[in-house]
């Protein structure tokens, strides 16, 4: 890593994406620092380290994803730990506020920022804190922070893993792997909204197609729905609802399964069909229309990848983005989803650090700028 | 899925039971009706049945040579005679009106051979046991999907301009689609309340590649559960007055702008419902049921255009209870097609929609009967055509509570195809102009139809002298045509395109419908009476000229017979007020060359080079034209070694000359004239039926036997007759061999239109392009 060392910029190291709903933010401890080097030290970089690492909570929004702290890292010739920040997009005037606060300008860094927050929010980077963002692409990005993340040697937990019998509820357990040879790769990013791209190598890639009805959708639908308002507790509702209660089957239609076109009774044949009548309106829980929403919605996220897997003819596919985070219903509803409809030839797979990929590719181009 | 069965039940509580038309008027020909089908859905009942329509037809015989003298002058006979015609009904109204409509059907169904009722739809087991108790028919359910194919290849098939495309701002909101011979394959996405995909690739041959859970029942579901509006109609109203931006969030909320680097505009939707993920706002109704439209629209597009390209189809057909006719669906469709698409893909909309289920569900009732071996044609009289349901576009009908929609097609007595010289069939269109969308000629036509009414009630009743009750019935008639003009103007689109030919047929479905077959037999009769008496003359002086001016002549001949027609108004009134006006008359009324369009001289170039093989000759006009304009005409081909097939209407049109009435006519000029009799009795003349009732002419629904002839005959030149079939039709018509379009302008305003003045002179001769004609004495490729 010689021509890292030869241009290694000055910390602190940062990396962020800036979506439409969470600001993601990496942030790399250097646990390398000699004596000398602490001397030099300028306060105002102190009091950042020491307050992002002190505290697993900032302001009244922001968290630090502690599990997913990497320890031990070596990072352009540094060791040291990669911290894990999200806090949400509305929030920003107060992240800039602080880094007023502590004159994180002073520092001379350049910030490397990509999610259209890095646009959209330029000019407020400029007046409110004086600093200027490095934008970046997210889907460059992205990529880049997905196969960096694979390939790093952790002590911790494999980053990529899957679903064995994702058929089978009492045997669906989770099994580590790895993305060695994963091209072609379909990956697909479910925030706010869904990307899907089409991966060759790593420079080289496509967006094949989108879907408005992301994890924003989940969201939105379920506060209207619910009342609730928060992404945490929009889950914790549906881990406990019912969605066939909403939603009409296949075998509420045809008594059983539909044979002459090969769809099995427990299909659901219209989301949210039941709610066309007025007595079922008025017997659904909350917890059932926030589980009915969120099957909706990663039901239609596996329809739209599996046809675009078949249009593109690729069979590994990879799932990422803040909408999965601690959402096992859902990651496991398309591992079967995509197992189920392709007869056992798609395969879908995760990683751990679902959302957080865009902000560690920024951080990489502040590192090694392509 | 198709179609959902349960639906909220309180949708009918508030409808008024009473039916606005009087039952007798909707179900028609009940006496002898059988095989029933119907299909029941989540709002709407379509009734369908088969019957038997008994109509007067007017036939000429030929009075034998013995009986000649007794008969007077006249060449034949005319006669009415009843005739039976097979008919379609199709009846689409409020399941509301279920029982009384069944008891009204009870009530006069007379055929006892019917023993059960074909039925599909969610709601068919819901009214199987009241059906089976009013009707005393068992009911006999069949698939839904099924159904729903088979009747969209029967309309595909059989009604032109059942296909269109949806565009919202443009001058008509409906693009008709020609009607492609070849409909197969396509895809069909059936949105009812969850969505199917369905691939079709033949009549039988078809299967459900896949489809979304995320369907018209989404919508209504989950958008009464976030506006409390319960019906789908209202849901519907309540989108077209949202703002969805205020709802979603859309790339310029992320961004801040365009998302420049992979092309996606600002107002893009990135997450739908984006921005409700808060607790402490409220949204409106209205933006909260727009926002789920356009969500429900893109991801079923979406969804669609994958299966589409995975499949390799471009032809995307929609329907279902989502779309309907309801614009607003078909335009976030259209808008989403495009959209991910990029305009490769167009949605498409069928005219009756609404019916296919039903439909299908009869024709599997009818199986043993064969349908689908003959050809069908839409009947204007019987038919409501398509309504506009948008509120602005048209405020009387948004009440639709209490009306029936009607459709009903006629079996057609040949079976109809494509003339196998289009150059592109996929691409023929035969109107010149399209009403629909050129708004100043529709104004014109529309009120040129209703001035010439009362010339044609008029005659229809002084065509049945000894019917007491014919004025009775010409009223009805006119009440009927009238209504109809009246709908068009309101409604251009309601039949498909408008056009002039779609403004006579519709009259003549009237006339029809009222038992006016042929309101001019008599004066058809009395024209060719006097006109044969002068052939012999014009043939002989025709004779006596040099060859070049004998060529000129004849092609004046035709010319100048066509101006004789009673179809032109500025005609028919000189022809009302002086019988006597004369060939020699209408010769000097022609226009002298150059004419308005004029390729005489590169005809009279290919004349003199070797005779077409066989020449096909769509004729127009009784009297002076056919006699003393086209047989001469014909002479000369016939003595040039030319084969020539003359084909006329199969049933009356105007005064246009029938295959009947020119059978009897060409007998008789046989008889005087030995080029003509040879060319009978050698088979080198042949008169062949066009398949069309009509003044215009469809080049891609003509008469199978017809089709049959010109590909034996290896026919290399087509002759079309006549502004009906020459001008308002095939004007622009793209043939593979060469062809002569002759034409007299008998109407001012048109011959304003085209830069020319009253009887100016079409004479398009026409060589395919890139098609040298190698028969041609003029050049010979090396």
């Amino acid at each position: 890593d010689n021509i890292g060392l030869a241009r290694k910029p000055p910390f602190p190291w940062f990396g962020m994406d800036i979506g439409g709903t969470l600001v993601k933010l990496v942030y790399f401890e250097p646990k390398d620092i000699t004596a000398e080097e602490e001397q030099e030290e300028v306060e105002n970089l102190k009091s950042i380290r020491r307050y992002l690492t002190s505290n697993t909570a900032y302001g009244k929004t922001g968290i630090r994803d502690v599990h997913l702290e990497l320890q031990d890292l070596t990072l352009c010739g540094r060791k040291g730990n990669l911290h894990f920040i999200r806090f949400p997009t509305h929030d920003l005037p107060a992240f800039l506020q602080m880094g007023r606060d502590k004159h994180f300008s002073s520092l001379h860094t350049t910030l490397c920022a990509t999610g259209g927050g890095a646009y959209k929010f330029e000019s407020d980077f400029r007046m409110m804190a004086d600093l200027e963002l490095h934008k970046l692409d997210e889907l460059d990005c992205l990529i880049r922070g997905v196969l960096y993340l694979d390939s790093v040697m952790s002590s911790g937990p494999s980053e990529c893993y899957y679903f064995e019998n994702p058929a089978d509820p009492d045997h669906c357990v989770q099994k580590p792997c790895t993305l060695e040879n994963p091209y072609p790769l379909l990956l697909v990013n479910i925030g706010s909204g869904v990307s899907i791209l089409a991966v060759y190598s790593e420079n080289n890639y496509k967006r094949v197609t989108g879907t408005s009805l992301g994890g924003g959708t989940f969201l939105g639908l379920c506060c209207l729905l619910t009342g609730c308002s928060t992404f945490e507790e929009a889950l914790e509702m549906a881990s406990q609802g019912e969605s066939t209660r909403v939603d009409k089957l296949v075998r509420d239609i045809y008594g059983g399964d539909y044979e002459r076109f090969g769809l099995p009774g427990w299909a659901v044949a219209s989301s949210f069909g039941n709610m066309m009548s007025k007595d079922k309106r008025e017997s659904v829980s909350k917890e059932d229309l926030a589980r009915a929403t969120l099957v909706t919605i990663t039901n239609n996220i596996g329809s739209i990848t599996r046809m675009c897997a078949l249009n593109e003819n690729i069979e590994t596919v990879l799932f990422v983005g803040n909408f999965l985070r601690v959402n096992t219903l859902s990651m496991k509803l398309l591992a079967y989803a995509m197992d189920y409809w392709s007869k056992g030839q798609l395969k879908a797979l995760f990683l751990r650090h679902e959302g957080y990929f865009g902000a560690v590719g920024a951080l990489l181009e502040l590192l090694h700028p392509s | 899925m198709a179609e959902c069965g349960r639906v909220d039940s309180n949708t009918s509580h508030t409808m008024d039971k009473s039916i606005t038309l009087p039952p007798d008027e909707i179900f028609r020909n009940l006496e002898n009706a059988k095989r029933f089908a119907i299909d029941i859905g989540g709002s709407l009942t379509k009734l369908a049945y088969y019957s038997t329509v008994q109509h007067k037809v007017a036939k000429v015989r030929s009075f034998d040579h013995t009986a000649k003298a007794a008969a007077g002058d006249k060449l034949y006979e005319i006669s009415m005679q009843e005739e039976v015609t097979a008919r379609l009904h199709f009846i689409k109204f409020e399941n509301a009106y279920i029982e009384t409509c069944l008891d009204f059907i009870k009530d006069h169904l007379v055929n006892t051979e019917t023993k059960v009722i074909k039925a599909t739809g969610g709601g068919a087991h819901k009214f199987k046991e009241l059906i089976e108790r009013k009707l005393g028919l068992k009911v006999d359910k069949e698939d839904e999907m099924t159904c729903l194919i088979k009747g969209c290849n029967f309309v595909l098939k059989n009604i032109p301009h059942e296909a269109f495309v949806y565009a919202k701002h443009a001058d008509s909101e409906f693009r008709f689609q020609t009607t492609n011979p070849d409909i197969f394959p396509y895809l069909l996405v059936n949105i009812g309340s969850g969505v199917s995909i369905v691939k079709v690739e033949s009549e039988d041959k078809f299967e459900r590649i896949g489809g979304s859970s995320i369907g018209g029942g989404t919508f209504w579901g989950l958008g009464a559960l976030l506006t409390k509006t319960k019906r789908f109609d209202e849901l519907l109203q309540l989108a077209s007055k949202g703002q969805h931006a205020s709802v979603d969030m859309l790339v310029k909320d992320i961004y801040g702008g365009s998302y420049g680097y992979l092309g996606l505009t600002g107002d893009l939707i990135a997450s739908s419902f984006g921005k409700s993920a808060t607790a402490d706002k409220d949204f409106s109704k209205e933006d909260m049921a727009k926002s789920l439209l356009h969500m429900i629209s893109n991801d079923i597009g979406q969804l669609a255009c994958l299966y589409a390209k995975l499949h390799n189809l471009s032809r995307v057909y929609f329907g279902g209870f989502f779309i309907r006719g309801h614009p607003v669906t078909m335009h976030t469709i259209t808008y989403s097609i495009n959209f991910f698409t990029k305009g490769e893909v167009q949605a498409l909309f069928l005219r009756h929609e609404g019916y296919l289920g039903t439909i299908g569900a009869f024709l599997k009732g009818a199986e043993e009967d064969n349908p689908n071996q003959y050809s069908w044609g839409e009947n204007y009289a019987g038919s409501s055509g398509l309504m506009s349901v948008s509120p602005d576009m048209n405020p009387m009908q948004r009440a639709r509570s209490g009306t029936f929609d009607m459709l009903e097609m006629d079996r057609l007595e040949r079976q109809l195809v494509n003339l196998p010289l289009l150059q592109d069939p996929s691409s023929y269109i035969p109107d010149t102009v399209d009403l629909t969308e050129d708004a100043l000629a529709r104004e014109y036509w529309l009120y040129c139809f209703e001035e010439a009414l009362d010339g044609v009630v008029k005659r229809a009743v002084a065509s049945q002298p000894d019917m007491p009750e014919a004025a009775l019935r010409a009223e009805k008639f006119r009440q009927k045509y009238r209504h109809k003009l009246q709908t068009l103007r309101q409604q251009p689109f309601a039949y498909g395109s408008l056009t002039v030919r779609s403004l006579l047929d519709t009259r003549e479905h009237c006339l029809n419908e009222f038992n006016f077959p042929d309101p001019y037999s008599k004066i058809k009769q009395r024209e060719n009476d006097i006109a044969l008496k002068y052939y012999q003359k014009a043939v002989k002086s025709l004779d006596e000229l040099s060859w070049e001016e004998k060529q000129f002549a004849l092609v004046r001949g035709v010319l100048a017979g066509n101006v004789f027609d009673w179809g032109a108004k500025a005609v028919s009134d000189v022809l009302e007020s002086d019988p006597e006006f004369g060939f020699e008359e209408a010769k000097r009324q022609l226009e002298e060359r150059p004419w308005l369009v004029d390729s005489y001289d590169q005809w009279l170039e290919r004349l003199k080079g070797p005779p077409h093989k066989c020449a096909l000759f769509f004729v127009d006009n009784s009297g002076v034209d056919i006699i003393l304009g086209v047989m001469p005409f014909v002479r000369e081909l016939l003595s040039r070694g030319t084969e020539v097939v003359l084909a006329s209407n199969s049933g009356p049109a105007l005064n246009d000359v029938t295959n009947g009435e020119l059978q009897i006519l060409t007998e008789r000029i046989a008889a005087m004239d030995p080029v003509i009799e040879a060319g009978l009795r050698e088979d080198r003349l042949l008169l062949v039926q066009s398949g069309s009732s009509s003044p215009c002419l469809d080049l891609s629904r003509l008469d199978k036997v017809l089709a049959m002839v010109v590909r034996e005959r290896q026919t290399d030149l087509v002759i079309i007759e006549g502004m009906g079939r020459a001008i308002h039709t095939n004007y622009y018509a793209m043939l593979s061999c060469e062809s002569l379009k002759m034409a007299v302008i008998k109407n001012s305003w048109l011959a304003d239109r085209l830069g020319g003045k009253l009887f100016s002179v079409v004479f398009k001769y026409e060589v395919p392009a890139g098609k040298p004609n190698k028969d041609c004495g003029a050049f010979s490729p090396s």
